[in-house]
């Protein structure tokens, strides 16, 4: 069957349909009191139309010549000799692959809310920040140039905050919102010091432009190295690679729906989709391909282990997600666009439904906290098992989406680089057991609470079991190499559909990997099924161990206490302080106090201030003509 | 003498005739109102039909009509459109003066008109003093004790002002011997670089004459009459002295630099590093003053004067590299910017200050609470002056500072943003009492229609222009065509 190609006006509306439905439901509907259900109805329909829109696009690029669509924009911003900014829509494989996952996930993510947010009071304004969001996310990933791309950066960052803030009356929502907007921030710098640097010596921010001439070399290594290296820091801060992870697990203060969009599936993954966006010259720069792929495999590791310890599952949910932010690093550094990009488009299904579930489990228990659950399978069933097969697929385990995006990061660092392969494949072990020390200790057992247990509405569970389907099987996709062709253009065979699901068993690395992310699985059922280790004990025994996990490394109080409080404040504050009262407001008192005189002597002899006044400005000519005459 | 191209001019002055003879033979004090707005209206109608013409001298060269000077005449109409609309409310104030309020307001939007159009230091002195008589007899216009106080002291220092522009000019002629710019023009171009020490008396006329234009726009060390002024002067007076009467001081500036001073280019070099020098001064000063006041107009005349501290930067690139065009389309740029967040920020004022005791920053608290579209015009105003993206006010600043980083003057720019950091803890000191702290009363502030339309223009302007930069600027771009004779000489 052949598609035609879509038209740009439709292009164009992927993006401002949610943004549409932000401008009707935040100044129109949501001052006025009545019912507040049209609000999802706006705001689902939106990313609805959105949505098919979006697939129809992808559909288009993959007929198209080149895998490129280029939608002119307005001319924003045009002077003379001096800057154009235009603002365009650039589509190709990564920007419509994207797409498709930030309208689909934002689709069954707020018909979820519906039901999980049914009794909030700000319900509406829930579904505009919701709205803000997905337009501001979907125009970063069209944008064709960094400035607007920049732009929209910050807009998702503002609406992370606003939704990480939603429930503003709690002090902790307060202030995971802050330290979310504050540590990104510090990531920020290096985006916008990249922009600056490389419109300087390259006198565009066009990104195909940019690309082109590092790949052309007209950039040399040293601004390439630089600029990659600062949208990287960009790119660390958003996607919470280490060291400015820890606003992460904190942000999952915000709504759950709202931790499975953005702090799991979309934003996050907006570090990822930048480097893959930037990724010629990146590749053009291979030290900071270097450091992507270190940064990366270290993190996966770090923020595995942490996720051991937690005993509330949204955090190690977001722990999980870092570790898994890592990985997908690794995989652009070593495998290209397309590996990072697949693990990120399976990722996004998988850990949103986790989410998901987590919000279900939350509306029967009460509590995020894993000791005051336990025995759910029977009282959550359905839930039990979408949440389940989404462990299965994170843990990576065959058939499921999460073993084939795995494999292929496996796979380029076993070829490219075995100590960061090493990195990956603990990864696979501190993963597998996590998660299923998750499943278990929620789903196993007696139940630890005093809550009365129900299973989840159907407006909650259904958008559950459609996500479990990509969940399961969203992997199949590249089966027949489909997905890598999608980026990679010339030179691959088509192989058949069975062939790619089952024939990397002639390897030895699938086997590898299943043996140890089944280690993993098993090392959890033994101890939280069957307890011939008893956790506590293990708890006792590797006491030092146990400790720097609970306490993350103490990366909080490096922040906190050593940086904000010790440094900071104690520290340059205290000096900006002392400069500020002693010189500037020295300064400006002193200037005050001359006005003051100056005003009083006003109210008194007005003569004297207006001889004044002309003295002065007879003394400045006298002056200015002796300068310009003598010198 | 082809008088017919000043038809804009002409109009504006039967206006004022007209708008006194309405005003005595007529008591209904609205007809006031609306004679003068059509008088505008058609003036701004036959302002439209110049644009194009290709008769560029008029009377002998006495004025040049380019499209520089078209582009400052809209200026000046809308702004004083937008000044008598904002005042319809605050006239009432001034008793029976209702018919001088209006006749002068227009014989100084006239002078400035003039001024931007003058070629010839006769025709630009007479321009200058139309505006500054009429301004003085406006200032006074409350009678009370403060008004009178400030417009006496305007006046004395207009008049000493007045006499070293003239001292200025008369050396000037009396070097060159004609009282056209482009014969100075030609003359200046012929001194010898490097014997500009030779010529001190042409170079001590020449700073003569930028002092005077520094006392028309609050340059450092000739601001001191700004405060004082804006704070005494009936408030629509204050509005249009910091946009008609400063922005005509610039057009009137970079004319005269451009056309009379331009070559040789040791001199204009000279020039262009005494103004960014000039500038830092005058933003420095400006916003450090600025920080510890509590009127609220002193406030913003010593912000105003740190705004021309900016303006002044793309002065200083015109004399110290090529591309003067674009240079003067920054400069119109910014003074659209400035004249609309200035309107949006005083008709606040105008309106609110009929409620308020006096104007101090304190009475200011909770406006938000009495007049939410009060309240968001200031916020934005201010914000613009501010020069918060995505604002006008931010595209001026950026489009300026950009000209500056092109022409080396990377320093002044450090200075000016350093600068635009300073200005931004007294405009929030404002907003933030706007919007956190308790009002003094709940009532509601009121206002007849005119203003709040006045507001709305303005915020719409600061916002359109500031998020489609690009409609503006292909007004200023096509306006900053300035005819500078020097250039079109050696064509």
């Amino acid at each position: 069957m052949h598609i035609s190609s879509i038209a740009p006006e439709f292009i164009w509306a992927i993006w401002w349909l949610p943004l549409a439905a932000f401008a009707v439901i935040a100044p129109l509907i949501r001052p006025f009191p009545g019912k507040a259900e049209p609000a999802s109805y706006i705001s689902i329909g939106a990313i609805g139309i959105s949505f098919i829109l979006s697939c129809w696009l992808l559909i288009s690029v993959w007929n198209t010549d080149g895998h490129q669509i280029l939608v002119n924009g307005l001319n924003w911003l045009d002077i003379t000799n001096g800057p154009i900014f235009n603002f365009g829509l650039l589509l190709d494989p990564l920007s419509a692959v994207m797409l498709v996952v930030v309208t689909a996930v934002s689709f069954i993510v707020q018909v979820y809310s519906r039901a999980y947010m049914h009794s909030d009071p700000s319900y509406r304004r829930y579904f505009a920040f919701i709205s803000l969001f997905t337009a501001s996310m979907l125009g970063l990933i069209m944008s064709t140039n960094l400035l607007s791309t920049f732009i929209f950066w910050e807009l998702v960052g503002l609406s992370s905050y606003l939704l990480i803030g939603f429930w503003f009356h709690r002090p902790s929502a307060i202030a995971a919102a802050k330290k979310a907007f504050l540590i990104t921030r510090i990531g920020d710098i290096g985006f916008l010091a990249a922009l600056l640097l490389l419109y300087s010596k390259a006198n565009t921010l066009d990104i195909l432009a940019l690309n082109s001439s590092a790949v052309t070399a007209v950039l040399s290594g040293g601004v390439l190295t630089l600029s990659a290296l600062g949208l990287f820091l960009g790119a660390v801060g958003k996607s919470g690679q280490f060291p400015l992870h820890i606003w992460l697990p904190d942000a999952m203060e915000g709504p759950t729906p709202v931790s499975a969009l953005i702090h799991a599936a979309t934003m996050v993954a907006a570090g990822v989709f930048l480097v893959g966006r930037m990724y010629p010259l990146f590749d053009a720069a291979p030290h900071a391909l270097t450091v992507v792929g270190i940064v990366g495999a270290f993190t996966a590791v770090f923020a595995g282990t942490m996720g051991l310890v937690m005993k509330d599952i949204k955090r190690v949910l977001a722990y999980s997600t870092i570790s898994q932010l890592g990985l997908m690093f690794l995989g652009l550094a070593l495998g290209g666009v397309w590996v990072g990009i697949f693990y990120l488009f399976n990722h996004a299904f998988f850990k949103a439904l986790l989410f998901l579930g987590a919000g279900s489990i939350n509306h029967a228990t009460g509590t995020f906290d894993m000791r005051e659950m336990g025995g759910l399978r029977k009282k959550l069933p359905c839930t039990c098992a979408c949440f389940t097969l989404a462990a299965l697929s994170l843990a990576g385990i065959w058939p499921l989406a999460g073993f084939f995006s795995k494999e292929e990061v496996l796979t380029a660092a076993w070829d490219k680089q075995p100590l960061l392969f090493i990195f990956a494949i603990i990864t696979t072990f501190l993963t597998a057991f996590y998660i299923f020390r998750v499943v278990f200790m929620v789903f196993a057992g007696k139940y630890r609470g005093s809550q009365r247990l129900h299973e989840s509405s159907k407006t909650m569970l259904l958008p559950m079991i459609i996500l479990a389907i990509p969940a399961l099987a969203s992997g199949w996709l590249n089966a027949n190499g489909g997905f890598e062709r999608l980026f990679v253009s010339e030179g691959l065979a088509t192989n058949s559909f069975w062939d790619g699901i089952v024939g990397m068993f002639t390897h030895p690395l699938p086997w590898i990997s299943l043996a140890t992310a089944g280690f993993g699985i098993l090392l959890a059922y033994v101890m939280y099924i069957k307890v011939w280790v008893k956790p506590d004990r293990l708890k006792g025994n590797l006491h030092p161990i146990y400790a720097i996990l609970t306490r993350k490394y103490w990366m909080d109080d490096l922040y906190e206490k050593l940086i904000a409080g010790s440094l900071l404040y104690r520290g340059v504050f205290r000096a900006a302080q002392w400069f500020d009262q002693v010189i500037i407001n020295g300064a400006t008192s002193g200037l005050a106090s001359i006005t003051k005189t100056v005003a009083s002597r006003t109210s008194r002899t007005q003569n004297g201030a207006l001889q004044l006044y002309a003295l002065v400005a007879i003394t400045g000519i006298l002056i200015i003509a002796l300068v310009v005459i003598l010198i | 003498m082809n008088l017919d191209l000043l038809r804009p001019e002409i109009c504006l002055a039967v206006t004022a005739i007209v708008v006194i003879a309405v005003d005595l033979f007529f008591r209904h004090k609205l007809l006031v109102t609306i004679t003068s707005i059509v008088g505008l209206l058609v003036s701004f109608g036959m302002a439209i039909s110049l644009i194009g013409s290709h008769e560029l001298s008029v009377g002998n060269g006495l004025f040049i009509l380019d499209n520089y000077a078209i582009y400052f005449k809209f200026l000046f109409l809308g702004i004083a459109c937008l000044v008598i609309l904002a005042s319809t409310d605050y006239v009432k104030r001034l008793q029976n003066l209702h018919g001088e309020f209006h006749a002068l307001l227009l014989t100084a939007t006239l002078g400035a008109m003039l001024t931007a159009t003058a070629q010839d230091i006769i025709a630009m002195l007479l321009s200058i003093e139309l505006t500054a008589i009429s301004l003085y007899a406006l200032v006074a216009m409350l009678k009370n004790s403060k008004s009178s106080e400030s417009a006496v002291k305007y006046l004395l220092l207009g008049a000493v002002n007045s006499a070293i522009l003239l001292f200025g000019l008369a050396l000037v002629f009396g070097f060159s011997g004609s009282t056209s710019l482009l014969d100075i023009a030609q003359t200046v171009s012929s001194i010898q670089v490097g014997n500009i020490a030779d010529n001190a008396g042409l170079i001590f006329g020449l700073v003569l004459i930028l002092a005077g234009f520094a006392f028309k726009i609050a340059v450092v060390p000739f601001h001191m009459w700004a405060p004082d002024v804006y704070e005494g002067a009936p408030t629509p007076i204050t509005l249009f002295l910091s946009t008609v009467s400063k922005i005509a001081g610039f057009s009137i500036l970079v004319r005269f630099l451009l056309t009379g001073f331009s070559l040789p280019e040791s001199l204009s070099n000279n020039w262009g590093v005494i103004l960014a020098v000039v500038s830092a001064i005058t933003m420095t000063a400006g916003n450090l003053l600025a920080l510890t006041q509590h009127n609220i107009k002193r406030l913003l005349a010593y912000s105003s004067i740190a705004q021309s501290g900016y303006m002044l930067i793309a002065v200083a690139t015109m004399g110290i590299g090529s591309f003067h065009t674009i240079s003067s389309s920054s400069l119109l740029y910014y003074l659209t910017a400035f004249a609309v967040a200035e309107v949006a920020v005083f008709t606040v004022i105008i309106i609110a200050s009929k409620h308020k005791d006096n104007d101090d920053i304190a009475d200011y608290a909770g406006l938000a609470k009495q007049s939410p579209l009060l309240a968001c015009a200031m916020t934005l105003g201010l914000l613009s002056l501010m020069g918060l993206p995505p604002l006008v006010g931010f595209m001026g600043k950026l489009y300026v500072f950009s000209q500056a980083v092109q022409h080396d003057l990377l320093w002044l720019v450090i200075i000016a943003v350093v600068n635009s950091v300073i200005s931004a803890c007294y405009y929030l000191k404002i907003i933030r009492a706007i919007w956190v702290d308790a009002p003094a009363s709940a009532d509601n502030i009121r206002s007849s229609f005119a203003p709040k339309a006045v507001l709305l223009i303005a915020c719409a302007g600061i916002l359109l222009f500031g998020i489609l930069p690009s409609i503006l600027i292909s007004g200023t771009e096509w306006g900053a065509d300035l005819i500078s004779g020097i250039w079109e000489f050696f064509r």
